[in-house]
C-alpha cells in the first residue's frame, strides 16, 4: 500500500517576495527596472527643461550648415565652406588613418620585440625589457607630446634640412616628406593584372590543398605563389611603359612641395601610439609563445615534422589562439587612444566633431552623442568580429 | 697467470681537478654563452651595440654632461650651454608641479595627507603589519581625513577651492580615489554580469560595453560640458568630483572584465561546493568564490590601476591643472618658453616611478600568493 503525501498547501504572503528564493530574483529585477526607469525619466526631463531654458532644441540640422573652418590634414576634398558633416567625415577618416597605420606598425614592433625578448642573447633581451617596461609605465599622452616636442625642437627648418635616401625622404620641423606615387595611362591595366594574380594565388592554394588532402602530394605553394604575385605584374608594368612613377619632394622657397606631406602631429601620434601599443603586444606575444608547452614541440618532432612545419602547424596555431584576442583589444585601445590627437592638433574626429564643431555651434549634446556613437560602433564591430574568430578557433572539446 | 699489477696502471692518489676551459667560465665564458652563442646572436649583439652607440652618447650629453641645473630663465640656460637640457626649469617650478596653486602656508596639510596615505596603505599592502585588522579599519577612515585636510572643513581647517588644486597632488587625488572606488564597483559589475537575473545582467553588460567602447576623453567632455544638461537646473558640483566619478566609472568597466575573467577561470566545482555547504549567494561569494577569483586576477587588476593612474594625464583636456596642464602655464611664461622636452621628460619620469612600483608590487604579490598553492 502506497502512501501519497499531498504537497503542503501554500499561502502566498507578501513577505515571501523577499524571503523566498523563488520570488526574490524577480522582485529585485522589478525594483531595478523601476529605479532605472525613474532615473531615465529624471535625466530626460532635465535635458528637456535645460534645453528649453537655454532656448535650444535637439536637432542634427547643424550638420548640413557650412563649417567655416579649415582642416590641414585631409584625405578627401574639403574646404571651409563644406558642411559640418563633411568635417566630421574628414575627422573620421583621419582617425581611421592613424588607427590603421598604428595597428600595422604596433604589430610589427610588438612581434619583433616579443620574440627578441625571449632571445638567449643577454644584451638584446635586456634592451627589450627596458623598452617594454619603459613604455608601458609612462602615459601614452606623455609619449605623444614628448615625441611631438622633440620633432619640433630638434628637426631642422625646411631650408636647413638634408634630404635622405637620394632625396626621397626629408625630415623637417614642419613635418616629414615622402615620395608620392603618380599613375599615368595604363595604370589600371597593371592594377587589374595584380588583382587577377592575387585571385589566381587564392585559387591555386585551394587547389593545392584539395589535392594534398586527396592524394597526399604537396605542391610547392610558396614558390608558385611568389611567382604568380611578382612575374605577371612586372611584365604588365613594363609592357604598359612604367605607368607608375614617384614624385619626390622638392624645396621650393621656404617649404618642400610635392610628395606626401606627413605633418609632425600625425607622425608623432602614429609613432608614439605604435611604440606604446607595441610594448603591450610584445608582452602578449611573449606570453603566448611561452604558454605552449615544450611537449608540443617534442610530440611534433616525434611525429617526424621538421622544425619549420612544427612552428607553422603545431606551435603557431596554438599560440595564436592565445595571442589574437588580447591583441585585438589592444588594437581597440590604440584606436581609442588616437583621440589624444587633440593634444597635438591632429584633426581626428575628436578634434573636428568634438572640438571645433562643438565649440562653433554650441551643440554639445548632439556632437558628443555622435562622437560616442562613432567610437562605440567601431568598437562593437571589432568586438563582434573578434567573438566570431574566438568561436572559430575555440578548442573543440568533446 | 701473469702479474697484472706490473702492466696495469693504478693511480694511488686522486688527480687534482683541472679548471674548466677558460672559454666557458668567467667573463669570457659568459660573453660567449650570452652574447655570441650563434651567428644570429652575434649579429644581434653587434646591432644592439651599434644602436646603443648611436643613441646613448647623445642622450647622456644632453641630459647630464651639457645639462644646466641652476639658472633663472631659459635664456640664461642657453648662455651657459647651448645644447644641453635646462633642468633649471624643473627646480624653479617644482613646488607648482607638486601642489599646483595650493596656498603656500597650507601646504603642510597636503604633505600630511600624503604621509597619512602612506601610513594608511601599510596595513593594506604589507601582511605582517601588527594588528592588521584594526589598522585596516583605521585605513577606511583615511578618505574622510584626507578630504578634510585637502579641501578643509571650514571649522578647524580653512577651506581651499578646487581650482587651486593641481600638479601631482591632483594626480594623486584622482588616481587614488579612482583606484579605491573602481575595485568594489568593478566587482559588483562583474557579479552582475555573471548573474542569472536577465535584467540585471543586461544592465551590467550594457554599461560595461558602453564604457569600454568610448575613449576616456569623450567621458571627460561629458563631465565638463554635458553634465549640466543632465542635472536639474542650478545644480553645479565640483569639477574634480565629476572627474573622479568619470574616471572611476571608466576604470570599473575594465576592472569588471578583468574580474569576470577570474570568475570564469574558477572550476565549476567551487560554486557547487559552496552551494553544497548551504552558503547563500553573498556568503559563497565572500568566503569561497571572490578570494580565489580576485587572486587569479591580480595582474589584471593592477594593470587596470596602472592604466587609470596613467589616464589621469587626460584631465588637462578639460582645463584641470594636473602636471600636464601646468606645463602649458610654464611654457606660456616668457622666462621658460622653450623647455618643452625637459618638462615632459620630468613628468614622464615621475609617472614611470609610480607605475613601475605598482607593477613590481603586483609581481611580488603574485609570487607570494602562488607560493601558497604549492603546499
Amino acid at each position: 500500500m502506497s502512501v501519497t503525501t499531498l504537497p503542503p498547501t501554500e499561502t502566498f504572503r507578501i513577505g515571501m517576495l523577499w524571503t523566498d528564493t523563488r520570488y526574490r530574483s524577480s522582485t529585485i529585477q522589478v525594483i531595478a527596472l523601476f529605479i532605472v526607469m525613474l532615473l531615465g525619466a529624471f535625466l530626460i526631463n532635465n535635458i528637456i527643461v535645460n534645453l528649453a531654458a537655454q532656448g535650444q532644441d535637439f536637432s542634427f540640422g547643424f550638420l548640413t550648415e557650412p563649417a567655416y573652418y579649415d582642416i590641414n590634414q585631409r584625405l578627401i576634398e574639403y574646404d571651409s565652406r563644406s558642411p559640418h558633416w563633411k568635417a566630421a567625415l574628414v575627422g573620421i577618416l583621419n582617425t581611421l588613418l592613424v588607427a590603421v597605420l598604428g595597428c600595422i606598425l604596433a604589430t610589427v614592433i610588438g612581434v619583433v620585440a616579443g620574440v627578441l625578448r625571449l632571445s638567449k642573447n643577454w644584451l638584446v633581451s635586456r634592451l627589450l625589457a627596458v623598452y617594454v617596461e619603459g613604455c608601458r609605465n609612462v602615459p601614452v599622452l606623455m609619449q605623444i607630446l614628448l615625441l611631438y616636442g622633440i620633432f619640433i625642437e630638434i628637426l631642422p627648418r625646411p631650408k636647413a634640412a638634408t634630404p635622405m635616401l637620394d632625396g626621397a625622404f626629408v625630415a623637417t620641423n614642419r613635418g616629414f616628406y615622402i615620395p608620392s606615387v603618380i599613375s599615368h595611362d595604363g595604370a589600371g591595366v597593371v592594377l587589374a593584372v595584380l588583382v587577377a594574380s592575387v585571385a589566381g594565388i587564392i585559387y591555386f592554394r585551394r587547389w593545392a590543398r584539395a589535392r594534398q588532402e586527396r592524394t597526399g602530394q604537396i605542391a610547392p605553394v610558396m614558390l608558385v605563389s611568389l611567382g604568380l604575385l611578382i612575374i605577371p605584374t612586372t611584365i604588365a608594368f613594363f609592357a604598359m611603359g612604367s605607368p607608375f612613377s614617384l614624385e619626390y619632394p622638392e624645396l621650393k622657397g621656404f617649404n618642400y612641395k610635392g610628395g606626401i606631406h606627413m605633418r609632425n602631429s600625425l607622425v608623432a601620434l602614429w609613432l608614439a601610439l605604435s611604440i606604446y601599443t607595441g610594448a603591450f603586444i610584445a608582452e602578449i606575444v611573449r606570453a603566448g609563445i611561452q604558454a605552449i608547452s615544450k611537449g608540443q614541440t617534442e610530440a611534433a618532432y616525434a611525429l617526424g615534422l621538421r622544425p619549420n612545419r612544427t612552428m607553422r602547424l603545431i606551435i603557431l596555431p596554438q599560440a595564436l589562439r592565445i595571442i589574437i584576442p588580447p591583441m585585438i583589444s589592444n588594437y581597440l585601445n590604440l584606436t581609442k587612444n588616437s583621440s589624444l590627437a587633440i593634444f597635438v592638433g591632429y584633426m581626428d574626429v575628436t578634434g573636428t566633431l568634438g572640438g571645433i564643431t562643438l565649440n562653433q555651434t554650441g551643440r554639445a549634446l548632439e556632437s558628443i552623442l555622435l562622437l560616442m556613437a562613432f567610437y562605440l560602433t567601431a568598437s562593437l564591430l571589432i568586438s563582434a568580429a573578434m567573438n566570431k574568430y574566438n568561436e572559430s578557433v575555440k578548442l573543440k572539446e568533446r | 697467470m701473469s702479474d697484472k699489477s706490473s702492466i696495469a696502471y693504478v693511480a694511488t692518489e686522486e688527480k687534482p681537478q683541472r679548471p674548466a676551459p677558460a672559454s666557458t667560465t668567467g667573463v669570457l665564458g659568459w660573453t660567449k654563452e650570452n652574447l655570441f652563442a650563434t651567428p644570429l646572436n652575434t649579429a644581434l649583439t653587434i646591432l644592439s651595440f651599434l644602436f646603443l652607440a648611436w643613441m646613448l652618447p647623445g642622450i647622456v650629453q644632453w641630459a647630464v654632461l651639457d645639462a644646466v641645473w641652476t639658472a633663472d630663465s631659459y635664456r640664461s640656460c642657453l648662455e651657459i650651454s647651448n645644447n644641453g637640457a635646462c633642468w633649471a626649469v624643473v627646480g624653479a617650478r617644482f613646488d607648482q608641479f607638486i601642489y599646483g596653486f595650493y596656498p603656500h602656508d597650507l601646504r603642510w596639510r597636503a604633505d600630511l595627507a600624503f604621509v597619512l596615505l602612506c601610513v594608511a596603505l601599510v596595513p593594506l599592502l604589507w601582511d605582517k603589519t601588527p594588528h592588521r585588522g584594526k589598522m585596516m579599519l583605521l585605513s577606511l577612515l583615511y578618505p574622510f581625513v584626507a578630504y578634510m585636510l585637502i579641501w578643509g572643513d571650514g571649522f578647524i581647517f580653512s577651506e581651499v577651492e578646487s581650482k587651486k588644486l593641481g600638479g601631482f597632488l591632483l594626480t594623486m587625488i584622482i588616481g587614488v580615489s579612482g583606484i579605491a572606488f573602481s575595485l568594489p564597483l568593478g566587482i559588483l559589475l562583474a557579479l552582475g554580469r555573471n548573474s542569472d537575473m536577465p535584467f540585471i545582467k543586461s544592465l551590467c553588460v550594457g554599461f560595461i560595453e558602453f564604457i569600454r567602447g568610448v575613449p576616456l576623453i569623450t567621458l571627460l567632455f561629458v563631465a565638463s560640458t554635458l553634465l549640466s544638461y543632465f542635472l536639474p537646473r542650478g545644480t553645479n558640483f565640483d569639477i574634480i568630483l565629476r572627474v573622479v566619478i568619470m574616471v572611476t566609472l571608466f576604470a570599473s568597466a575594465y576592472m569588471a572584465e578583468v574580474i569576470r575573467g577570474g570568475l570564469a577561470a574558477l572550476p565549476r566545482g567551487q560554486y557547487e561546493a559552496a552551494d553544497a555547504l548551504g552558503l547563500d549567494y553573498w556568503q559563497s561569494m565572500r568566503l569561497i568564490i571572490l578570494p580565489q577569483a580576485l587572486k587569479i586576477s591580480i595582474p589584471g587588476i593592477v594593470n587596470t590601476f596602472i592604466g587609470l593612474f596613467k589616464d589621469t594625464t587626460l584631465v588637462s583636456v578639460i582645463g584641470l591643472l594636473d602636471p600636464l596642464g601646468l606645463t602649458q602655464s610654464v611654457l606660456a611664461d616668457s622666462k621658460w618658453n622653450g623647455t618643452v622636452v625637459e618638462l615632459y621628460v620630468f613628468i614622464a619620469a615621475i609617472f614611470f616611478v609610480f607605475c613601475f612600483a605598482m607593477s613590481r608590487y603586483s609581481m611580488y604579490l603574485e609570487r607570494k600568493l602562488s607560493a601558497g598553492d604549492r603546499h
